[in-house]
Parts: C-alpha cells; structure tokens; sequence
C-alpha cells in the first residue's frame, strides 16, 4: 500500500484492560472495562511532548492513519494530525482514545456485562464528560504520561479537553478546545431529545436491549443521525452544496428523494445506522447534555475556571449556529477573568460546526502556529542533558 | 526586530510587570516586546486573521473579536494599561472605545495621525483630501473615518473625564516640541481614566 505524504501511515490499535472499578458521577462504578487506544509519533525519553486527542460524538481512538486490513478507513482527524500536519507527529506523541460507553471496541453498551453474560444494554451506567476524563487519566497513567503537553478536542472533544483543566490542572499545559461550548443551550439539548426519541420510538429498540433480540433500531438511528447532520451544516453551506437540485427533471409528485439534500441525508443516515450503536447515541448525546462544570459554581464559569492551569486555545467558526462564537467567548471571558493564558481564533467559515473537522487554511495555520509554542514549551521544560 | 517608534515609545510609558490589554494589536509585536523586556502581562485584541496568526507566532495572548462590539469580555479594572494605538481614527464607535477603556482600566494610551497636520490643511486649502503616508486613502475608500486633530482629541477626553498625562507627538518617527498641533503625523497620548 502507498501511504500518502502527510500521513501517519498504517496504524494498529491497541487494546488497554483496566480491572480496578471506575467510580462514576452517577454512584455507579464500572469494572474490568477495556479501552481502545492509538498514538502516533515517538514520547520523547522525559514523556513530555504527548497530546491527548479526544473524540466527540460519532468518532473513536482512530485519529489518524489507516489500518492495514482497511486502507480506506482513514482517521478521523487525519488532515490535523501527521507528518508536518498542524498537530506534527514527528514532534508529538499524540494518543486517541476511545472513550467509555462508545461503540468502537471500548467497553460499552454493547459489551458482553461480566456479571451476567449478556450485553449490558440498557444496564450500562450513564457517564459523563467528566468520567471520560477521569479514564483518560488512567491511559495517561499506564502510558507513563504525568502532564500532557496538550489536551485537544472539538465540540465534545473540546468539553473534554476544557474539563481535564479543571479536573487535572496539573496534568495538562495546554488546552486545545475547538468549537465548543461550556455547556449546551436549550435549544442544543432539544436537538438531542429529538434523536433519542427517534431511537427510542423505533419498534425494534426493545427498551435499549434490542441485542437480544438480534435488531438493531436503524430507523431511530437513521433520523436521529440525520437530525443530528443538519445542525452541524450551516443553511449556507446547505444552500450551496445542494440548493433544490433535484433527481428528476421535474416534480413526480410522490414522497421518495425528489431533491438532491434528502438523497444526502437519507445516505448519511443509512451510512451511520450500519456502523453505529443506538446505545452509544443515548449515552454520548447525555453526556453532552450534562456537561456544566459552572453547575458546581453556581452558573460562575470563572470559578469553575479558577483551579485551571493550563494555557488555552479557543478556537470557533462564524457560522457554527450548533457550538456558536458566543458559547467559545464565554469560556475566553471566563479564562481573561482569571488571568489565563489564552489565544481565541474566530474563523470565519462557511461550514457551521462541521467546520472543525474541514481543511481550512486560516484555521489549521493557527492551530499549528499554536502548536509549534506548545512544541517550545515541551523543549524550555526539558533538563538541558536531555536536549538536542 | 526593531518595534514601530511609536510602539516604542509607548512601552517607555508602560510599567515594568504592568497588565497590558492592546486593543488593535496588529501582530503582537508590542506585547511581545513588553512581556520579552518588562515582564509585562495581557491580552491583545485584533479581528484580523493574519494579524492572529502572527500574534500567535509571537507567543502572544491573543483574542480575535471586532472593537465595535465593545470590550465585554473584560471586566472592569482589569488592566493597569489600555492601549489603542492608530486604531481610534478607524473606528465608528470611537467614543464608546474611549469609555470601555477606561472601564478595564486605570490608565489609557491612544495613539492616532493628526489630521491638523499643516500638509492636510495645505492639501484642503487646494480643493483635495490629503493623501500622505500617515493617511494613504482615497477619500472613499479610507477606513480612517473618525480623524482629529490633537486640540479635538483633548476636548474629547476631557468630556469623557479621562485625564490627560502626557502627550508625545512626532513627525515621520522624531520627536516634536516646536509647533506640535501642525508638524505633529502622529499624537500618542497617555490618560488616567479616574
């Protein structure tokens, strides 16, 4: 196979056991998990350049590269992270994660539960953004990592990323948080209870045990993704890519695709609906919902704040409506106000939230110009004998 | 890197350790300065991309949002300066700029070309606009909508309650004592804003 310059070439994930329980923010604890695991680059010999990449809804552990077995399969992130990409992997050692509760080999809804020797299902614990965190914490751990020289994620990602400052300030130098938000609107959070109840409603979800089963509730899944795609586009976007193109020359006068959009996110749908689990969705979309870490503070996002540490890039785009500027520049007011290193970018990009995942040059010259200081901060803070 | 003379002297007014806000802050070449020789600390604000993009790789705080929309992400007395260097004359809220300032902080410097300038005057008394290095725009197509004399800006501040400390004016980069308000390019003022 040719690898393509830029990439990180083939990958193989790994898969990390963890016998000890991992006490949950809803007082339930989970055992014996397993957490699929990628990196990329060397950690340099004092672990000081590792940078944490942390997924959002539909992705995983597989950040960059492509497998043997699947050369099409290509990481998520790939175009930020690699050889000379924004986020370099012949400087970083960057680690994905996938995170509890997901569906791409990290224990999860549908995991065999050892207790019973069914999958869980419907049983699986509710987590949180903060207990993603707290079981990253324990890869950081098993890979020698004390301090990351970056934590980075967009949207969910970046929840992630935002909340390790808090909740591990002296575990991360910088914190890399891309269209995100710190916490959802109501708007946001009514968006995800139209998916949920998509795949709730759908017959074949037996009440989220629909494994037993041997269905799996597509339908639900297939609206809910497809709601879930129209809040990540811009109408702009939208307006360009298809407009009202149509299939056929003229109106058929019948409920099948007529315009080119519903061919769109009938696909996508389908697409997402062979690949992904129903669970997964219920328990990353509440986990979203969830997310707050000013609840603890009296709605006080700067007290919140206030343990971090870290230096912090924002970073948003004008035409997010989903993850929109404001929500960024609450947490900049937030981080100004505790007299927190930070750099915001408002890129103006004609892609909605989508748009952190695209190949911008204004974005991806100032995320790698950040990280080439993230870079002079691991090298400042290594002993000089270790240098060259 | 030698910094822009009227940035330069700017830092001269700025007190070592000081927490700097620099509104209009162009690629950060004030802020670096001052953090690399004083020790100093802040934030600039700039809405342009690859003024961003060259603060970043000067290491600076910096924060891409639009002055017009005020300085809301500031709290007050937040800052021991609040510069605003050749960015007032540009700006359509000009006045409210000056009253956010003064909100975030306790001292205030603004910098902008003089439009008493005796070359403007000499252009106006010959039927044109001026167009000199200071202001290089066409009339129509200037984003210098707000221009001043000093005398103007004096009364300005004294409206706003800002109080004037000191004023350095210059011609093309040099130091002007004799004549300031007509051989003045450039006036940078400095004001306590209690």
């Amino acid at each position: 196979m040719v690898v393509k310059p830029g990439s990180v070439g083939i990958v193989t994930p790994q898969a990390m056991h963890f016998a000890e329980p991992l006490r949950l923010a809803s007082g339930a604890s989970i055992g014996d998990y397993t957490l699929m695991v990628e990196t990329y680059g060397e950690l340099a010999a004092d672990r000081s350049n590792a940078v944490l990449v942390c997924h959002a809804l539909n992705a995983s552990h597989h950040v960059a590269g492509v497998y043997a077995d699947q050369p099409r399969n290509v990481g998520w992130w790939d175009n930020m992270v690699g050889p000379g990409k924004p986020v370099d992997t012949n400087r970083f050692f960057v680690v994905g994660v996938n995170n509890l509760g997901s569906c791409f080999g990290s224990t999860g809804p549908m995991s065999i539960n050892p207790a019973t020797g069914r999958p869980y299902g419907a049983s699986f614990p509710v987590v949180t953004v903060e207990d993603w965190v707290n079981a990253q914490a324990r890869v950081a751990d098993r890979l020698g990592i004390d301090r990351w020289a970056a934590v980075m994620g967009g949207s969910l990602g970046g929840m992630q990323a935002l909340s390790w400052t808090i909740q591990y300030p002296e575990r991360i130098a910088h914190c890399v948080a891309i269209a995100t938000t710190p916490k959802l609107s109501a708007q946001n959070i009514a968006f995800n209870e139209v998916a949920r109840t998509a795949i709730r409603s759908d017959p074949d979800f037996h009440g989220g045990d629909y494994y037993a089963y041997g269905v799996v509730p597509k339908r639900g899944l297939r609206v809910a993704r497809m709601i879930g795609h129209i809040t990540y586009l811009s109408g702009d976007d939208m307006a360009e890519k298809f407009g009202r193109s149509m299939r056929a020359d003229d109106y058929q006068f019948h409920y099948d695709v007529e315009f080119e959009v519903e061919s769109y996110l009938r696909y996508q749908g389908d697409k997402f609906s062979e690949y992904f689990d129903a669970n997964t969705y219920l328990l990353i979309t509440r986990a979203l919902d969830y997310f707050d870490p000013a609840r603890a503070t009296g709605g006080d996002l700067k007290r919140a704040l206030a343990p971090a540490r870290a230096k912090f890039f924002l970073a948003s785009f004008t035409t997010d409506w989903r993850f929109s500027p404001a929500r960024s520049r609450e947490i900049v007011e937030a981080l100004v106000a505790n007299d927190r290193d930070v750099v915001y970018a408002e890129i103006d990009a004609p892609h909605g939230h989508d748009a952190f995942l695209l190949d911008d040059a204004r974005y991806h010259n100032v995320v790698r110009a950040y990280f080439e200081g993230i870079a002079e901060d691991c090298a400042a803070r290594r002993p000089a004998e270790a240098g060259a | 890197m030698t910094l822009r003379t009227d940035l330069q002297l700017i830092a001269g007014w700025i007190a070592p350790g000081a927490h700097v806000l620099d509104l209009g802050c162009g690629d950060g070449a004030l802020l670096a300065h001052l953090r690399d020789a004083k020790g100093c600390r802040g934030y600039g604000v700039d809405i342009a991309d690859d003024n961003v993009l060259a603060a970043v790789r000067k290491r600076v705080n910096v924060i891409q949002a639009d002055l017009e929309s005020g300085l809301r992400m500031f709290e007050d007395d937040q800052f021991d300066t609040v510069v605003l260097s050749q960015t007032l004359q540009a700006m359509r809220h000009a006045e409210d700029i000056l009253r956010e300032m003064a909100r975030v902080g306790r001292e205030g410097i603004v910098s902008f070309p003089n439009f008493g300038y005796w070359r403007h005057a000499v252009s106006l008394l010959a039927g044109r606009m001026p167009v000199t290095p200071q202001i290089p725009y066409q009339w129509y197509d200037t984003p210098n909508i707000h221009l001043c004399t000093l005398k103007d800006f004096e009364i300005l501040a004294a409206k706003l309650g800002l109080r004037i400390t000191a004023r350095a004016v210059l011609a093309d980069g040099r130091p002007v004592t004799v004549l300031p308000s007509l051989r003045a390019t450039l006036a940078v003022y400095r004001f306590e804003t209690r």
